[in-house]
């Protein structure tokens, strides 16, 4: 019973460690950030590949989300007899949900995991012990330009995906299905608009 | 366990008994949980951080793997302790680097990248780095583990030769004997995170200490034993328990 409990302190103290370790990385980074835009040229190569090499897989996702949208929300709205209303139905859930989660879900899967990889061979060869022997501070030199590339190009991406998946239901919805594109077009201009949704992805 | 200035120091030992560790407390990579590292008359490890690196500028560290940057050539690894510390104009840096690489003979491998260069050279083109500030100090973490018989008998060579060029302070952790007591002035023998013995490489040849003869002669049975502890072999074998 008390080991029990032994091993439930163990972990939580852990549990804990790890959190505080994470918090004090993450403020490190964050007191780094000024010596990143002082020398922006580490940080231009970090958006490049950061954000610029996943721009294709971001538009190519964008694009067949916004057609599968389109398409099934089609289906759906016409048996109502509202597929005017596509165009509305494509742009918001792609601008208040999707957009975002999906291209983060895409940045985090492709990018992340290079810069996990990146990093990771960099600590295993000694690369990162090597910088701090050399007086480089690993953080400010490798972490925070990557963080700043991130936090950058992530809502362009974002941004990116809504509009190309705009496009894809439009394909679909004008040019496949026959809707009525100025309808597509007005319709959405209409509802959506940018302090409500793009900025709160409110209803 | 005293560091002199200008001279070879060598600390040796079986390999895990702390070498690297001891290296890594000099750099102050490391925090001590006891006792204090002084480096030029200041305490390491009451340093700020900014005082730290201030001080780890004077300090020159050899990784085993060499530890250069992969993404960038040789000569831009040379070159990146420069660039980052100094605002030399790059007409400078490079007449910097051509010499850096020079004199450890590889002048001509300025534009390969890491991946192209064998351990040896690998090695020497991390020297050239460590040397690119002019250093006060430079630490080897084992410089002859891995190499050919020639690229050891380069190593060698280089090591003695820029620390008496530069007047360099030289700290190299190994367990080569031969080739490390040919250039040491000074040895430490270590052994489980203690010195265990030290003077020059002569006094320790002809040392008493029985642990001191079997390391520095490799020999295979002595108070290190041949054999993990283990139970009597007879009753080993015949199953029985002790």
């Amino acid at each position: 019973m008390l080991d029990y409990f032994q091993r439930l302190g163990a972990s939580a103290l852990g549990m804990f460690e790890r959190l505080g370790r994470g918090s004090v990385f993450f403020v490190n980074i964050l007191l780094s950030l000024p010596s990143v835009i002082i020398r922006p040229r580490l940080l231009i190569s970090q958006i490049h590949s950061v954000g610029v090499l996943s721009f294709a897989l971001i538009v190519i996702s964008g694009l067949f989300v916004g057609m599968v949208l389109a398409l099934q929300g089609f289906y759906t709205l016409s048996d109502f007899g509202a597929e005017g209303m596509l165009g509305v139905m494509v742009a918001a859930s792609l601008i208040r949900e999707l957009g975002p989660v999906v291209a983060a879900l895409l940045f985090a899967g492709r990018a992340g995991s290079a810069l996990t990889a990146e990093i990771g061979l960099m600590k295993a060869t000694e690369q990162l012990s090597g910088m701090e022997m050399m007086a480089v501070d690993p953080v400010a030199r490798i972490m925070a330009p990557r963080f700043l590339a991130g936090l950058i190009s992530m809502p362009i991406l974002a941004t990116l995906f809504s509009a190309v998946g705009v496009l894809g239901g439009y394909f679909i919805g004008v040019g496949l299905l026959g809707i009525d594109e100025g309808g597509y077009w007005s319709q959405r201009h209409a509802k959506i608009d940018c302090d409500q949704d793009v900025i709160n992805g409110d209803q | 366990m005293d560091i002199q200035r200008g001279k070879v120091t060598a600390i040796m030992g079986p390999s895990g008994t702390g070498k690297t560790t001891l290296l890594k407390l000099i750099g102050g990579q490391l925090r001590p949980t006891a006792g204090t590292v002084e480096v030029d008359g200041q305490n390491i490890h009451q340093l700020r951080h900014k005082e730290l690196y201030q001080l780890r500028k004077k300090m020159g560290m050899l990784f085993q793997s060499g530890a250069l940057l992969t993404d960038i050539t040789v000569f831009d690894n040379v070159a990146f302790p420069l660039r980052e510390h100094t605002k030399l104009p790059e007409s400078m840096i490079r007449h910097l680097v051509l010499m850096k690489l020079h004199a450890v003979g590889l002048r001509g491998a300025r534009d390969l990248m890491p991946s192209e260069l064998s351990g040896g050279m690998a090695r020497r083109v991390a020297l050239a780095r460590a040397i690119a500030l002019d250093p006060m100090m430079i630490m080897y973490d084992e410089p002859f583990t891995g190499q050919d018989p020639i690229s050891m008998g380069v190593l060698v060579q280089l090591i003695r030769l820029l620390n008496d060029a530069l007047g360099l302070t030289s700290i190299v952790v190994s367990h080569d004997v031969k080739e490390t007591c040919a250039i040491a002035d000074y040895v430490y023998l270590v052994s489980a995170g203690k010195v265990v013995e030290h003077g020059s490489p002569e006094q320790l040849a002809r040392s008493d200490s029985e642990w001191s003869q079997q390391f520095m002669h490799g020999m295979a049975d002595g108070p290190v034993p041949f054999h993990y502890e283990a139970q009597e072999y007879a009753k080993d074998l015949l199953g029985l328990e002790t």
